[in-house]
């Protein structure tokens, strides 16, 4: 082994253990910085872990194959978690009862927007249409955008890259935004998050409130229904 | 603990049992909240329910610690769009641009709505 540390690293590489280790070792480290910083919008830890592992990826020559076979373990438990967020609706359904009006009229008109402002946005700065496209779904979970874009025969592999880049964003936006207008129903902040920046958004509500993540769970997963039937008809729509 | 995520993936096998089998057009995890949510309600009506998971707090702890670290769910697939980035630069900072400007103004709209609606109706209830 030691005159061949090469084959160790061979080895490691092609590992699920290294690449699992690699995913949780800097997640770690980012949450860590991020709850430091008093969970700063810029310290978003999925951001920085991103970029950090990409990069590492990019300098070892390591495929993303390769790397998602330690990742599987982490990527898999997004489904569980959606599940899970029936804990927090339970614990807050008195809350949730009341807002329910809010909520759809608020959900109508957000999917709305979502969909055709960036559809409208994209073709005003001569985007070209199959970018067009693959960018409408943008504001849903990657899994039902990309489902949308290959019916539209769009680009599913950039529509998710738009859908992560959009949580993203979104996530980093809504704080310094909400606080600077002075909005500080946490019901309304979250729900918009949800919508404008589904999964990566509710995550970054429920570091601010409990209540702002309830809401942006429900509006994460009511957006995913409607966006689905939104977007053949905004794209028959805009872009005759 | 494991008695918990049992649970939790069992409604979202059910969840996609059902999603498959009747072809509905929503993600199967979804209708797995919806089971979740139902045995949680129905444990408050029926006591016999409240048995292994659903007695204590066993899978309200669970689905805490899952969402508290929601954030680490999205790196995989976010590392994924590092190794892409050749994808967006192909469309240069319009792209950027374009979805930043839509997530904002669709933090506006959504916001904004949601005020408007909650304040009308709490008028509403106040001058009956």
């Amino acid at each position: 082994m030691k005159d061949n540390p090469f084959s160790l690293w061979v080895y490691l590489s092609q590992s699920p253990l290294l690449w699992l280790t690699v995913t949780l070792l800097t997640y770690t480290i980012a949450d860590a910085v991020s709850l430091k910083t008093q969970r700063h919008p810029l310290a978003n830890p999925v951001l920085h872990s991103m970029w950090i592992i990409g990069a590492f990826l990019l300098i070892t020559g390591t495929s993303y194959t390769s790397y998602f076979a330690g990742a599987q373990f982490v990527h898999f438990l997004l489904g569980p978690a959606t599940v899970a967020l029936a804990v927090p609706l339970y614990e807050n359904r008195k809350v949730v009862a009341t807002a329910i009006v809010p909520m759809l009229v608020a959900l109508a008109a957000g999917s709305v927007t979502a969909v055709a402002s960036v559809v409208w946005l994209a073709e005003a700065t001569g985007l070209p249409r199959a970018v067009v496209l693959s960018l409408a779904p943008k504001s849903v979970t990657a899994g039902v955008a990309m489902g949308i874009s290959e019916s539209l025969h769009a680009d599913p592999s950039l529509t998710a890259v738009a859908v992560i880049l959009t949580g993203i964003m979104g996530a980093i936006i809504v704080t310094p935004l909400m606080n600077r207008l002075g909005i500080n129903d946490f019901r309304a902040r979250g729900f918009a998050v949800g919508i404008a920046a589904h999964g990566i958004g509710t995550a970054r509500a429920f570091q601010v409130d409990a209540v702002a993540g309830v809401f942006a769970g429900i509006a994460m997963g009511l957006n995913a229904l409607v966006t689905s039937l939104l977007v053949p008809l905004v794209v028959t729509l805009l872009l005759r | 603990m494991i008695a918990s995520l049992s649970l939790i993936l069992l409604c979202q096998l059910a969840g996609e049992v059902l999603v498959r089998g009747l072809a509905l057009p929503m993600p199967g995890p979804v209708i797995g909240l919806i089971f979740l949510l139902l045995l949680l309600l129905g444990r408050d009506r029926f006591p016999g329910l409240a048995r292994g998971p659903l007695r204590g707090a066993g899978v309200e702890t669970a689905s805490r610690g899952l969402l508290a670290n929601l954030s680490l769910l999205f790196v995989p697939a976010g590392v994924g769009v590092v190794q892409k980035l050749d994808l967006v630069a192909e469309h240069g900072a319009a792209f950027i641009a374009v979805l930043a400007i839509s997530v904002l103004v669709t933090l506006l709209v959504t916001v904004a709505t949601f005020l408007v609606a909650s304040r009308l109706l709490a008028r509403g209830s106040e001058q009956p």
